[in-house]
């Protein structure tokens, strides 16, 4: 078989131009969840409730939702015209559409526009990677020995978490040679990965137009055997769909989740429930990631000799019963009030509380505070008060000096009470020429912003601890590709293996942060304001363990000699 | 097959009582939330009812061994 006669350096070549490019896709379709807050703030209006929801619809759902329709549409494409030509044009599609989210202006030029336009480029991402891994993994199975399949799709499976470790080190390069201020502005360096997604593909493109038709699609199509309406024969025919449906809720349901777990949930909780700073978060998992991708390998190889069944499985498995144990070890880390070390009193430091008139609410003053407490083992605890006081009229400067007292009860700092300037409308005592308002009342919740900075020995255990989670990703995501291919055969691949797929990984895994942030928000009570902060744990757990024991019980640990039928 | 309309009745179940309590400021964030979640979840319910269906026929028992099996037309 034609398969079988692929020289390494041939496989090499085939491996590198489908990798490359589906790299490119993940890495297209990561930068914009990479930057949601402030694709947000430019695109969408501020402090308006309607944003809020277009928000969430744009970038939790949009994206992820399309995913299995991209799979309909240019898996059946692939089914129908070939693997080639249909993912050159998904790629087409993706590099467009990201290159174009860099230019639209935002919403103070264009008003509504800006989101509209957004949202539809964001589903025509979508909907290209809905159409692209399906054909990349196919096109690399349909080449491989069959006695390897699994060591050289897993080279494909590398692709999402390189894409998305790619993803962060451009993101995070720019915002460091540009500042955060610069960064973050209309027309900042936030737009630059997205136009250096134009340059990578092109560069993928011009590599893709070298390669050849898969052989047994192409020996398919020359004996006139390609299907006709690979849609109806991959979800109309009871014997396929079975195994479609056996796919996704045997297999690619449990990976998704523990996927998205294992990565961008996990960046998520580091980042906002145990208030690690930006870089920081993203400097673990790119690093975690880094040591753990080639282990996507490693079990992709295993697979070839032992099955992918019960390698996929036991990842799973890992995953259900250490999730907890794990993220509780990220909030027990990073515990300031569990902290052995000293606070290095000579260099932890208090700003002077700042006062501020909202500029568009002149009745409204914010007071801010910030507090840097340095420890003796190189961690920093910032902690940033904002308050809010309210005034009987409108005041008509930019600063004022008020009567209020701040009382500090989350800090770190070890200062309990800080007075700004001014005292209490009681005993006022002013220098000359600075006005004095009083404060009718202030918010009942004042803006609390903790950071912090780790210490080197907890950064590097939390590096550990991402990198055995993402060790459970690469048992499940590593033989993925070869045990999908294995399940349908050559004519309605594309279209049968894309919908799982997508399914499992855009729907279950992608619903992961959003889930699970919901989650959380519903174990908030009067009594634990913070709510259960492991409560988000329970959506993967239980999709992982549902996914455990239908697999377990209805997957086969086979190896299909034969994909060429 | 009988987790599947316990998911459902659940998610609806959950749905109409977090609707209910949502403050009339977070109403409709929180009814988009749960319209988004249902809309997702309700169809691949129906393909977990499908899927219980087949395993309670017995349609899980033999899995094919080539694609001849699998292609049935």
């Amino acid at each position: 078989m034609s398969n079988n006669n692929n020289s390494e350096k041939g496989m090499g070549f085939i491996i590198g131009a489908s990798s490359v490019g589906t790299l490119i896709e993940w890495y297209d379709f990561y930068i914009f969840g990479m930057l949601a807050t402030i694709i947000s703030k430019q695109f969408f209006p501020e402090d308006s409730g309607t944003s809020a929801l277009l928000s969430t619809l744009a970038i939790f759902a949009a994206g992820f939702i399309v995913r299995p329709f991209g799979a309909l549409v240019f898996g059946r494409l692939g089914d129908l015209i070939g693997r080639k030509y249909t993912f050159l044009l998904t790629l087409i599609l993706m590099g467009g559409s990201t290159f174009a989210i860099g230019l639209v202006p935002g919403f103070k030029t264009i008003g509504w526009a800006a989101p509209i336009i957004v949202l539809v480029l964001r589903l025509i991402q979508g909907l290209a990677l809905g159409g692209e891994y399906g054909g990349a993994a196919t096109y690399v199975a349909e080449h491989a020995p069959a006695k390897r399949r699994g060591y050289w799709t897993s080279w494909i499976q590398t692709t999402a978490t390189l894409g998305l470790f790619l993803a962060l080190g451009i993101i995070l390069f720019i915002r460091k040679s540009q500042g955060v201020e610069k960064f973050s502005g209309e027309w900042g360096g936030w737009r630059y990965p997205f136009w250096i997604s134009l340059l990578l593909v092109i560069v993928s493109i011009i590599i893709r137009m070298r390669m050849k038709e898969s052989p047994m699609f192409a020996k398919v199509k020359a004996e006139g055997k390609t299907s006709v309406n690979p849609l109806k024969e991959s979800f109309g025919h009871r014997a396929n769909f079975k195994m479609v449906l056996l796919a996704l809720f045997g297999a690619v349901m449990g990976q998704g989740v523990v996927w998205y777990t294992g990565q961008f949930y996990a960046q998520t909780f580091i980042e906002n429930i145990c208030k690690v700073n930006f870089v920081d978060s993203r400097n673990i998992l790119m690093i975690a990631i880094l040591f753990a991708t080639p282990f996507f390998v490693v079990f992709g190889a295993l697979s070839d000799k032992v099955g992918r069944k019960w390698i996929m499985l036991i990842g799973m498995l890992l995953a259900v019963f250490s999730y907890r144990f794990v993220y509780q070890t990220f909030i027990d880390y990073t515990n300031v009030a569990a902290k052995r070390t000293m606070i290095d009193v000579s260099k932890t430091t208090k700003s002077d509380a700042v006062a501020s008139i909202d500029a568009k609410d002149k009745k409204k003053a914010l007071i801010n505070v910030r507090y840097d407490s340095v420890y003796t083992d190189g961690a920093v605890y910032t902690f940033t008060k904002t308050d809010t006081l309210h005034f009987a009229r409108d005041y008509t400067g930019n600063t004022a000096t008020i009567a209020y007292i701040i009382v500090k009860k989350d800090s770190t700092a070890g200062l309990d009470t800080v007075i700004v300037k001014a005292k209490t409308a009681a005993g006022v005592i002013l220098p000359e020429g600075i006005t004095y308002i009083t404060a009718e009342k202030k918010s009942a919740k004042p803006g609390v912003v903790i950071e912090k900075s780790l210490d080197s020995n907890t950064f590097w255990k939390m590096v550990g601890w991402v990198f055995i989670l993402i060790l459970f990703v690469t048992m499940v995501y590593g033989p993925m590709a070869a045990f999908l291919v294995e399940l349908f055969p050559t004519k309605i691949r594309y279209t049968s293996m894309s919908l799982p797929y997508h399914i499992g990984n855009g729907v279950f895994g992608g619903l992961v942060p959003f889930l699970g942030t919901l989650i959380v928000e519903f174990t908030k009570t009067k009594e634990l304001p913070g709510g259960d902060p492991l409560a988000g744990l329970w959506y993967p757990i239980g999709i992982a363990a549902l996914c455990f024991v239908i697999g377990a019980i209805y997957l086969r640990n086979h190896i299909d000699e034969d994909v060429m039928d | 097959m009988l987790l599947s309309p316990a998911i459902v009745g659940f998610l609806f179940w959950q749905a109409a009582e977090k609707i209910g309590k949502a403050s009339e400021a977070t109403k409709a964030n929180v009814t988009l939330q749960w319209s988004i979640i249902l809309i997702i979840f309700f169809p691949i319910c129906i393909g977990l009812l499908i899927f219980g269906y087949y395993a309670f026929k017995d349609a899980y028992d033999h899995l094919p061994e080539s694609s001849a099996e699998i292609t049935d037309y």
